[in-house]
């Protein structure tokens, strides 16, 4: 059973077969959810760093400035494309494209409710990992590609740090899926029916929240693009449409990194009297509100700190959380 | 039963083409890592490459395998080559000079190792399976690597042991030197 049974789409999209029909309709919803989404987190985030410092945010278009977002896009579009000179042309061109993929194909296998996913894989979660490993390469590329000591700088730090909290990540992961003994997302939520995961791992969740913070280059993590050191990071040199590419990726990244918490553990679809999606997006929306908040509390990490806390801190507390799921599964 | 576009266009020839695509991408990449002179072009190329045979392994439908070649030669492999190099020398200086013999030596090297892989490809007779339907849970595939290739894995963990001591004394040395 998946959305391809809904009568509208089978008239629609008949003709082209069961399994066809059911990529083709999932895609074509992917490409509208991304970049929409993008747009409403954009505004999301202006309006409650507004609210935090005291003011109002964006207010003049649309009902408290909702559709400033879509005025922002269509001004981006228009904008003209500056390569620099001494860029190297293929890469600088290449690097927006890549970004945007793993914001794409993350998606395929994320199960919104039951019935809304695109496809199951039985590595579900093995995919999302490693295609969100494809965007540090590009932003590398975006970076090396500039030729600009700022971008360079801010490209190898983004490595470092995603190489770094990479580990911890994939650790407290683990401890998860030992648990539910899958790595399928849909058998990992409906696990959860009755006691979500958190409640068994909250030690796991919470390693996961902040590898997932610093993994998307959010503050307090945020080093990749500090605006006082480096002028904006690896984008420091992209104008117009290649520019919101990567702004694009970026909280297309924080989505994905919410749904995935949400999946491994907050319940997935699980919830009293709506249905399985709109908890699974309420859900989302809510901890991606937490790492905006954490964003406009916390100030930003030195470096040193930085690498101690992953290398020093996360590292031993999710290997040690591992350790203790296991003896505690093998002996039950 | 009504029309689909699976009549018309069988799948086979669709799954033929995606692999068609594949192998160009492992080719190209292949190339593009060993004739640009541009050594971040070169490693951007191993990607590809890498790319390509995670399409050649989901082709053989082995999903495991196709997303670990992923995260592992994409994610990590390349990844910390490219920080290497970002580390090294800038590029705006003159490049060393194509050392001949070494391009004859190396050229001669992967050309036999290629000629013997080949030969030991041709000579393997392939069979159709007759039991696919096995479990390759992680169950499995942990009872396996702690039983059957007990030794196999033993003696990777031992490389990598090796590897982070080497690499904690190399970084030993170079701080007390400096």
């Amino acid at each position: 059973m998946n959305m391809t049974q809904l009568p509208i789409i089978k008239d629609v999209y008949g003709f082209l077969g069961p399994d066809l029909m059911a990529c083709v309709t999932g895609l074509l919803l992917i490409l509208m959810f991304v970049p929409l989404n993008s747009a409403f987190l954009v505004w999301v985030e202006r309006k409650v760093a507004g609210h935090i410092q005291l003011r109002p945010g964006p207010m003049e278009v649309g009902p408290h400035g909702i559709l400033q977002s879509l005025i922002d896009a269509v001004k981006l579009m228009c904008k003209e494309m500056i390569t620099p000179d001494l860029a190297d042309k293929y890469l600088f061109w290449i690097a927006p494209c890549t970004v945007v993929i793993p914001a794409i194909v993350c998606f395929v296998v994320i199960p919104f409710s039951p019935i809304m996913q695109v496809r199951e894989l039985n590595v579900g979660i093995l995919l999302i990992f490693a295609f969100s490993s494809i965007s540090g390469l590009s932003i590398l590329m975006g970076g090396w590609a500039s030729n600009n000591k700022y971008s360079l700088i801010g490209a190898v730090r983004a490595v470092a740090q995603s190489i770094a909290y990479e580990i911890p990540l994939l650790l407290s992961t683990m401890s998860v899926i030992i648990m539910s003994n899958s790595l399928k997302m849909s058998e990992i939520v409906a696990a959860q029916s009755p006691v979500w995961n958190f409640v068994w791992q909250p030690v796991a969740a919470i390693i996961f929240i902040i590898c997932t913070t610093a993994e998307t280059n959010r503050a307090p993590f945020d080093l990749v693009e500090a605006e006082s050191e480096l002028v904006s990071g690896f984008h420091t040199e992209y104008t117009g449409m290649r520019d919101a590419l990567f702004f694009m990726a970026e909280y297309t990244a924080m989505f994905i990194g919410s749904s995935m918490a949400v999946v491994l553990f907050f319940g997935g679809w699980y919830g009293p009297f709506f249905s399985g999606i709109f908890w699974f997006v309420l859900k989302a929306y809510l901890l991606v509100f937490v790492t905006v908040w954490i964003r406009w509390t916390f100030p930003r990490l030195r470096f040193d700190q930085l690498m101690n806390f992953a290398w020093k801190v996360l590292i031993p507390i999710s290997l040690l959380n591992l350790l203790v799921t296991a003896i505690v599964i093998k002996v039950l | 039963m009504t029309t689909t576009i699976s009549n018309l266009i069988p799948p086979i020839m669709i799954a033929q083409a995606a692999f068609a695509l594949m192998i160009v991408f492992t080719l190209g990449g292949a190339f593009l890592a060993v004739i640009p002179k541009n050594i971040v072009h070169n490693i951007l190329g191993l990607c590809l490459a890498m790319f390509g045979i995670t399409g050649v392994y989901l082709y053989l439908g082995s999903q495991f395998v196709a997303m670990m070649q992923l995260l592992i030669y994409v994610g990590a492999i390349c990844m910390t080559f490219i920080f290497a190099i970002l580390l090294s020398p800038p590029l705006e200086k003159e490049p060393p000079k194509r050392n001949k013999t070494k391009v004859i030596t190396a050229a001669i090297v992967s050309g036999v190792v290629f000629l013997v892989m080949v030969n030991m490809v041709m000579s393997l007779k392939f069979e159709p399976l007759t039991d696919i339907t096995r479990d390759w849970s992680i169950k499995t595939l942990g009872q396996l690597l702690m039983t059957r290739y007990f030794l196999v894995f033993e003696v990777i963990s031992l490389l990598l042991a090796i590897a982070i001591i080497g690499s904690i004394m190399i970084a030993s040395f170079v701080r007390k030197r400096n």
